[in-house]
């Protein structure tokens, strides 16, 4: 294995084979003054395709390379003023529209809130697009297989010297005069630059087919893996131990019973609390006064049936029965309760009215209770005594 | 002239006129040879530190984050206190290479590389911690805005997420400012590297950058604009993190002078720790040539100016907490000096405010010695200063039968010496395998790297 890697190592090292296409003419210059003086000179002569490389940026090079201001700013700006633009339509979409919550009574979307965001988003934005547009659209990176690399020309200028290479797809391109040229301008060590025999490309290893599917494969598995992980991860219940108990919840099902329902159903004839059965609708007020009044007459029944009588029966009934209703001819009066029709009213009668309604009355059934009802019944006597009181009545 | 023009002269940035050869084999000897002994006992420690860091989070993960000492009234911790301290070391870095390079500071570039590199790791270390302190990291997803079965978007007005905004756009943006930091240096490892499988490695990570002038025009631009982005940004990046106090309603976190307080103490710290490291840098690798002691002393003042910056904030806070006639406020300042945390308040004067004024003498600024010491108080002293923000601000709420008092447990403290080891580890790494000073940068302000004015003079 050890020597198998070793081997490789030697491999790569090697500089593959050249072929006898040219690819550029190359000189080498020892210091910052003459590489500024012979690339003012190429530019002179008229080469289009040439190109200087240094070990760091020189400055005055682009003046005397006559190149052109670079326009990546202008990228940059206009990255940037997209980034601010998404980060203000994220939030105003995100809170001011689709999930809108109040918070601290402040606007759905809250600009000075916004702010950090959106500088940041500014930032990012802008910053990345510059790096990779700098990288992938104007410097045209990555280019691992350019023919310069691994010259000897190459090892100098990234490191200690500066140089020229004039390329061989410029209109005045012609190997001696080019050569003469750059010796004219003070080149030193003057080298043909020829095309790689094959790319150096495939020649590497990591290139190598297998490699790269493998490389695929790998890729594919670890996303396939980490999406799976992830769905898994994030549909976790942050707190479900007060979900899941050992307990049985309604509408599930259980082993304990026979049919398997966890909520098992009320014996026959089961009566609900405050859900009594009331038999007399629709009845005959002969069979009706056979109803009995459950609630006995004494203070407490009468202080609450005044109560109740007050709230719900007087607004139409009047206070003390006389049919003299408040509401201004909204509703036909009502006929006294006075008259010798109720006073002869058996108690189930008057509760009978109460709980269905009777003509224009609705039933009152809803709004009070079954023992409410009876109390008001109580009070109503009251009030038909009162109304009627004779002189054995005074004490 | 009338004056001394010695008065005025620039101090070498490079020392004894190094050729460019020189400097090539100083900073690429590291990656080149085989690292020595050193290297490996401390490599071994951090590796030891990180191994007990990774075991109490793993616990943590586990058990929960009831194994650490944070209670009621005490809700924030270690964990708040060790991001706050890992954001901060960050922000030397990008002050170096961003601000310092917008103001025209040559001396930045023997460190600048260095720096970038410690900021980026350190923002990885500052990023644990806040994701620990969630409780259940593996939910951390939601903390983005994504489109979810809940139909639940986040609350923007929070600076809390302002935070994840912040630090993931901070990190992501120095690594790229790093990162094109490193495309010509690692072309020049490609085109001298000896073995094969490196030089393939080197030759992808290069992305075939050639050196042109063409491509160098748009990369300088673009390091420019990244310089321009990078400086608001740092400076948001503790501003945000100190919204994180200032907004709420906490006498002693709800002040108006968090935001630069915060910044500049970031900035002091991260001299602080980026002294440290390149002062044992310079030593083991020899490049005292490069990162020479006027390095040392420019980043010393900027320890003193930083420094003094914070005593300021700290007295400031004294003043408002009196002058605003606010009885809480007044009583946790006080409670701060003179109350059961004292010690800590005071290790945090004497670190920041008190040591470094030392560096107003120029032979204690130009001590290798003295500045190591004082440089490793400011550590402490800036840990210690986000300590006693938090823990002495909460640990007297505003009803006494609220008072508690916060004891960390060992796992707290194993997972703080886990974070150095993180860090640590990572900077080792590091410097041993990518160049520690930018080469193409330092070349370019050594003496005669440029050229001279004649040929201007010729063109006009």
């Amino acid at each position: 294995m050890l020597k198998k890697i070793l081997k490789l190592d030697e491999d790569l090292a090697k500089d593959g084979p050249r072929s006898s296409k040219v690819h550029s003419v190359a000189a080498l210059f020892d210091t910052p003054d003459e590489i500024i003086h012979a690339a003012a000179e190429t530019s002179n002569a008229g080469y289009d395709k040439y190109d200087v490389y240094t070990p760091y940026p020189v400055h005055g090079m682009d003046a005397a390379m006559r190149m052109k201001e670079t326009v990546i700013g202008k990228f940059a700006f206009l990255a940037g003023f997209t980034g601010v633009s998404l980060a203000v339509a994220m939030i105003g979409y995100m809170s001011g529209f689709d999930y809108k919550n109040i918070i601290g009574g402040k606007p759905f979307f809250n600009l000075p809130a916004s702010i950090p965001i959106m500088f940041e988003l500014t930032v990012l934005i802008s910053g990345l697009f510059c790096v990779f547009g700098m990288l992938l659209l104007w410097n045209k990176l990555p280019q691992i297989s350019n023919p310069l690399h691994d010259t000897n020309f190459m090892k100098y200028t990234s490191s200690t010297r500066f140089g020229v290479a004039i390329e061989a797809s410029d209109a005045q391109f012609d190997v001696d005069k080019v050569k003469s040229f750059l010796a004219g301008v003070g080149g030193k060590d003057i080298e043909v630059v020829y095309y790689p025999e094959e790319n150096i490309v495939p020649q590497t290893p990591i290139f190598n087919r297998q490699f790269i599917y493998t490389l695929i494969l790998v890729a594919i598995v670890t996303a396939l893996g980490t999406y799976g992980a992830i769905g898994k991860l994030v549909n976790i219940l942050p707190f479900d131990w007060m979900h899941n108990q050992f307990k049985v919840n309604p509408q599930n099902t259980s082993t304990l019973f026979k049919d398997g329902r966890s909520m098992q159903r009320p014996v026959d004839g089961t009566v609900a609390r405050g859900y009594m059965p009331y038999e007399y609708t629709g009845m005959p007020d002969s069979l009706v006064k056979l109803l009995s009044n459950p609630v006995p007459m004494d203070e407490k029944s009468i202080t609450r049936g005044k109560k109740q009588y007050n709230t719900y029966c007087s607004p139409c009934h009047g206070y003390f029965g006389a049919g003299d209703s408040r509401l201004n001819g909204q509703f036909p009066n009502p006929p006294t309760l006075h008259s010798k029709k109720v006073r002869e009213w058996a108690d189930g009668n008057i509760y009978n009215v109460m709980t269905n309604g009777q003509n224009t009355m609705p039933s009152y059934a809803k709004q009070i209770s079954r023992d409410d009802r009876w109390a008001i019944v109580n009070y109503i006597r009251v009030l038909q005594r009162a109304e009627n009181a004779k002189d054995t009545d005074l004490p | 002239m009338a004056f001394d023009s010695t008065y005025t002269r620039e101090l070498p940035l490079v020392d004894s006129r190094s050729s460019f050869a020189e400097i090539d084999d100083t900073v690429l000897a590291p990656t080149e040879r085989k690292p020595s002994k050193k290297w490996f006992v401390a490599f071994l420690m951090a590796n030891t530190a990180l191994l007990i860091g990774a075991i109490c989070v793993g616990y943590t993960l586990y058990y929960g984050i009831g194994m650490w000492g944070n209670n009621n009234p005490v809700g924030w911790g270690f964990d708040i206190i060790n991001f706050v301290f890992w954001i901060g070391i960050g922000h030397a870095g990008t002050l170096i290479s961003a601000i310092l390079f917008l103001f025209r500071q040559k001396w930045r570039t023997a460190i600048a590389r260095f720096a970038e590199a410690m900021t980026i790791f350190a923002v990885m270390t500052a990023g644990i911690f806040p994701i620990l302190h969630t409780g259940r990291p593996w939910l951390a997803g939601y903390l983005l805005p994504y489109p979810n079965q809940n139909a639940l978007w986040v609350n923007f007005t929070s600076p809390l997420l302002w935070d994840v905004f912040a630090v993931s756009t901070y990190l992501t943006i120095s690594f790229v400012f790093w990162g094109i930091g490193l495309i010509p240096d690692i072309a020049l490892m490609r085109a001298r590297a000896v073995s094969g499988i490196k030089k393939s490695i080197y030759a992808i990570l290069s992305l075939g950058w050639k050196g042109s002038n063409r491509d160098w025009q748009n990369y300088e631009r673009v390091y420019l604009i990244l310089a321009g982005l990078s400086t608001p940004l740092v400076l948001s990046v503790h501003t945000i993190v100190s919204f994180d106090f200032a907004v709420s309603v906490i006498p002693g976190w709800h002040t108006t002078i968090f935001p630069p307080y915060f910044v500049a103490g970031a900035i002091f710290s991260g001299f602080g720790m980026v002294s440290t490291c390149l002062i044992i840098l310079r030593k083991v690798y020899d490049m005292e040539n490069i990162i020479t002691l006027n390095h040392i002393e420019k980043m010393n003042k900027i320890l003193l100016a930083t420094g003094t910056m914070v005593g300021y904030a700290y007295g400031m806070e004294f003043f408002i907490a009196w002058y605003s006639g606010n009885p809480f406020e007044s009583f946790v300042f006080i409670n701060r000096a003179f109350g059961p945390y004292a010690w800590a308040y005071w290790i945090m004067i004497a670190c920041n405010v008190g040591f470094p004024q030392l560096f107003w003498f120029k032979k204690i600024r130009r001590n290798i010695g003295i500045t190591f010491v004082l440089v490793l108080l400011v550590n402490v002293g800036m840990w210690f200063e986000r300590f006693v923000i938090i823990v002495t601000s909460l640990h007297r709420d505003f009803l006494p039968a609220s008072w508690g008092m916060y004891i960390p447990t060992m796992y707290d403290l194993g997972i703080l010496l886990g974070s150095f080891g993180l860090f640590f580890t990572l900077l080792l790494l590091f410097v041993k395998v990518m160049p520690s000073v930018s080469l193409a940068e330092i070349k370019a302000v050594v003496p005669g790297a440029q050229p001279t004015h004649h040929h201007h003079s010729e063109e006009h």
